[in-house]
């Protein structure tokens, strides 16, 4: 390991006030404009002449923000409470990550719709360039210098910018859909491959090379995922990941549906996660609200959303030797899957979505003999993670397709905002369980696995250790279960505490309107992180009052971890491709959103 | 009945044996592809196709109705003669190849004194079978299969003969009938000619394009390559073949190593069928549970291992029997 992978990561800083101090010294105070918030960390406006220079400024720091962590947009025109900011039509938000210093910052710039452009950061963070295409996309914001600012999420025949406030949230405000030749024809133009288009070269000095469209259906795209390679004989010269089709447009579903009822729609996001998904969206509504949760609830979390790890990573297990060309394990993993889901569904009533959290609790307490289910599971899943390290991790055909196959290093890593197993296998000791603990998990005994070689074969590794650590964290929880409600006392509980709405008027009026509207929660911006099963998943989220979101912003892993596959994959062959796609661990509507 | 002579019955005989032991290589191949499944099932904790006759051993009568009734489809991008042929050559050259194997001392259809070299022949043969898919196809996924196909073929069928020779310089024929009787008096081959039997099996492995040798269909990456524009009973010769391919091996293993139609240590020799039967079939069992069992290797690892191993090795095999050969002479 180099020093630099060797990274001590200090204990997290809240609302770092370090940062604001060095870029009040360099710019003065008159340039910057400070906004409170409850994201935990500061917020700092700037004009649009100066981000360029205060982004290359951060990532040049001593200690410097090496991750552009999110990077999106908002639109402004419809936000009552915005005291004290400068005035904006739109802004767009810069989410900047420290490792050493284990802290954030957000830049955001104002931008009126007279002027919708703004330089782009591709130059300073390679990763920008999908989150600027998407702001693009989105929001119709141009980025000077973009070296392909096209269409991301949608069609490229799409009309308008989505997330617009302006724009139709739902298909019945639109005038119903028609086909017409024209239109036809159109689309059918529209699909027709030209490599330049893509950035492609179509010819070397004396060849032609082949150009091979991977997906959106492909055994092994994981989904409607397509990725165009450009191929000299089987080695992948170029390739460009195109993603989009899984698309439900959820960032602008939370802007339509109350606090409450969006809770279902987080659990589609990364549809193996579960109830992991829930988790950051309520952790950071209860910050808006203000909502401190009972110990039950936290440990209750905490043990559902590590059954959901457990399930992933069985699943990705499954996939991944299933995509090296061993067709049995996959069975078997299904086989551990379905004994974890026994618990999931005797606890949640559900499997794949149960959507069991809630603002300020969880939905129902632990049934009756929760405890020896649990047992059984913790009993039983040992072994077989020790058989499948035995006979198919350590065989030495599975070895040769993955050791030393799509490798990068901690560098690279932080540079394209990877997060989770894809950077602990680069050495990076940086679990946000461990490094910015949330929901209680300081109070646990738990390691974070790491290797050493970032390759396809330790992702694997890492995955497989974090299964243990999770086993034993369950068993924590399982040993360890305090006593107390499974809700918190606030108003803003949801649905709130039932107890007193028989006896008393005025309670029964707010409860009414609390579930029948929904809650509303006090004008402010909150943000909440979480390990999630495939890296970093956040919901930053944006009040302004009402009972529904004014902005929600789903930060989720695959979507930065695709974004890297040309950079890793060129040079290499087909085959590595597949066993790098299946070692990212990634689903499209964790990407797409 | 004066056209009945003595010699015209035995040509009839013959001609109904040859028929009946087509019809039974036939079937044979087409019934694996249940066995396949349920043994797969097996071991992969599941229950396969269960449903049709008893342990749905009936399946294979659903699935040739299935298959039968499809339509047949040519896309309108290939080439269509050749698209055509592929399936044929596909399920006939293997298929051709079983002429040689003497099933017992009474039974097989041809005794060629080039026995083995047939074998070689038609083994070459079947590789066209991919190549005129791949290239018919007008694909890239099939075109790319048929690539790895005619690269990986021409590196197995260097040992594939090769790991024979042994073989042949210990009898001193090509003749299978010659060869069986070699081991009854003598040893198995098995135990001199271990080193050719790996490389063999290997080979064999690689010529029926069974996994972990898939590399021309490899579905996790080029998605069922050369045959992945067919559909209906075309793609199901190409799924015969493939089976006939196991049986036909498998056959010749056990004719070239394990003594034919022979029991061990000369145990029961009035049931020569049942020997040669039960000997077949574990070799067929084991093509499907390596294929339960293992990952696939990336091609140009599999080149580097037929080049740098197995090729290394028969040449020792070779030389060290010949050298004892004249040896002993």
């Amino acid at each position: 390991m180099t020093a630099e992978q060797a990274l001590y990561i200090p204990p997290y800083k809240a609302d770092d006030p370090d940062v604001v101090g060095e870029l009040t010294a360099r710019f003065g105070e008159q340039t910057l404009t400070l906004q409170g918030t409850r994201t935990g960390m500061p917020v700092v406006w700037v004009p649009r002449e100066k981000l360029i220079e205060v982004l290359s400024f951060l990532r040049g720091l001593p200690r410097p923000y090496v991750m552009l962590y999110d990077l999106h947009g908002v639109d402004e025109r419809l936000r009552t409470h915005r005291q004290g900011l400068p005035a904006a039509d739109f802004s767009v938000f810069y989410h900047l990550m420290s490792l050493e210093r284990n802290s954030d910052v957000m830049i955001k710039v104002a931008l009126s719709e007279g002027q919708m452009n703004l330089p782009t950061a591709s130059n300073i963070w390679p990763n920008a360039n999908w989150y600027e295409r998407e702001v693009w996309d989105m929001y119709g914001i141009t980025f000077d210098g973009h070296p392909h600012l096209t269409r991301l999420l949608m069609p490229p025949t799409w009309e308008g910018h989505p997330l617009r406030k302006d724009y139709p949230a739902r298909a019945t405000e639109f005038d119903p859909y028609t086909l017409t030749a024209a239109k036809q024809d159109q689309e059918q133009e529209a699909l027709r491959f030209e490599p330049s288009k893509w950035g492609m070269k179509q010819h070397k000095e004396h060849e032609d090379f082949m150009f091979l469209n991977l997906g959106p259906n492909h055994p092994s795209a994981h989904g409607a995922f397509r990725i165009v390679l450009q191929l000299d004989g089987e080695e992948i010269v170029d390739c460009v990941p195109e993603i989009g089709y899984h698309h439900r447009g959820a960032e602008k579903m939370a802007e339509r549906q109350s606090w409450h009822s969006f809770i279902p729609y987080t659990d589609r996001i990364d549809y193996l996660g579960g109830v992991m998904n829930n988790l950051p969206y309520v952790l950071s509504v209860e910050k808006l609200a203000g909502i401190t949760v009972p110990a039950r609830v936290d440990v209750i979390r905490i043990m559902m959303a590590e059954f959901f790890r457990i399930l992933n990573h069985l699943l990705y297990l499954g996939t991944y030797i299933q995509d090296v060309g061993a067709m049995t394990p996959v069975f078997f993993t299904f086989t551990d899957r379905q004994r974890a889901y026994k618990v999931v569904e005797a606890i949640t009533g559900f499997r794949l979505h149960p959507a069991w959290y809630r603002i300020g609790g969880v939905a129902h307490d632990l049934p009756r003999g929760w405890d020896k289910l649990v047992k059984e599971f913790i009993d039983w899943m040992p072994k077989r993670l020790d058989e499948y390290e035995k006979a198919a991790l350590q065989n030495s055909i599975l070895k040769g397709r993955t050791q030393g196959v799509a490798a990068y290093n901690s560098k690279e890593a932080l540079e394209w905002g990877i997060t989770g197993a894809g950077l602990r296998a680069t050495g990076v000791d940086f679990d946000l369980r461990k490094a910015r603990p949330y929901s209680g998990y300081e109070n646990f005994e738990f390691e974070v696995p790491l290797a050493a070689n970032g390759d396809a074969y330790d992702r694997c590794m890492v995955k497989m250790g974090e299964m243990r650590q999770s086993l034993r964290i369950i068993e924590q929880c399982l040993k360890n279960m305090p006593e107390g409600p499974y809700k918190a006392d606030h108003p803003l509980t949801t649905p709130p505490p039932k107890e007193r709405t028989l006896q008393h008027i005025e309670t029964l009026i707010t409860h009414f309107l609390q579930v029948s509207w929904g809650p509303v929660m006090p004008a402010n911006e909150s943000f909440q992180m979480i390990e999630a099963t495939k890296g970093i998943n956040s919901y930053y989220l944006t009040s302004d009052g009402g009972t529904m979101s004014y902005r929600t912003r789903i930060r989720t892993p695959s979507f930065a971890h695709l974004q890297q596959i040309p950079a890793v994959i060129r040079g290499s062959m087909i085959p590595d491709l597949i066993a790098y796609l299946g070692s990212i661990d990634f689903v499209m509507a964790d990407v797409d959103r | 009945m004066s056209w009945l002579s003595p010699e015209m019955a035995d040509i009839v005989i013959q001609i109904l044996k040859s028929l009946v032991i087509m019809l039974a290589v036939v079937v044979c191949g087409a019934l694996l592809s249940w066995v396949e499944r349920r043994l797969l099932g097996l071991w992969q904790d599941r229950y396969g196709p269960n449903r049709v006759g008893p342990f749905g051993a009936f399946q294979l009568g659903a699935d040739m109705v299935k298959m039968f009734f499809k339509e047949d489809w040519n896309p309108p991008f290939v080439d269509k003669l050749i698209f055509t042929l592929a399936p044929v050559v596909a399920m006939s050259a293997l298929l051709i190849a079983f002429v040689v194997i003497p099933v017992t001392p009474t039974w097989g259809v041809a005794d060629l004194n080039i026995g083995l070299l047939f074998f070689f022949a038609m083994a070459g043969l079947a590789v066209y079978a991919v190549l005129f898919a791949g290239w018919s196809s007008n694909n890239k996924f099939a075109l790319i299969g048929a690539l790895r196909a005619s690269a990986q073929t021409l590196s197995y069928e260097v040992f594939l003969g090769l790991s024979l020779m042994g073989i042949v310089a210990q009898v001193g024929s090509f003749n299978m009938r010659d060869i069986v009787d070699y081991q009854a008096q003598n040893v198995w081959f098995i135990i001199p000619q271990i080193l050719g039997f790996a490389t063999f099996f290997i080979a064999g492995v690689a010529v029926t394009h069974r996994h972990p040798f898939d590399q021309p269909e490899a579905e996790q990456e080029i998605a069922d390559g050369y045959h992945i524009e067919y559909a209906g009973m075309k793609w199901g010769m190409f799924f015969v073949g493939e089976y006939i391919g196991i049986v036909m091996v498998s056959a010749l293993l056990v004719t070239l190593f394990f003594g034919g139609w022979h029991g061990p240590f000369g145990l029961l020799p009035e049931v020569p069928f049942l020997w040669f039967a039960l000997k077949t079939g574990f070799f067929i069992m084991l093509f499907i549970l390596l294929r339960a069992s293992l990952p696939r290797p990336r091609y140009d690892q599999v080149m580097a291992f037929g080049w740098k191993v197995c090729l290394p090795l028969t040449l020792i095999n070779l030389l060290v029997t010949g050298a004892l050969v004249l040896a002993a002479q």
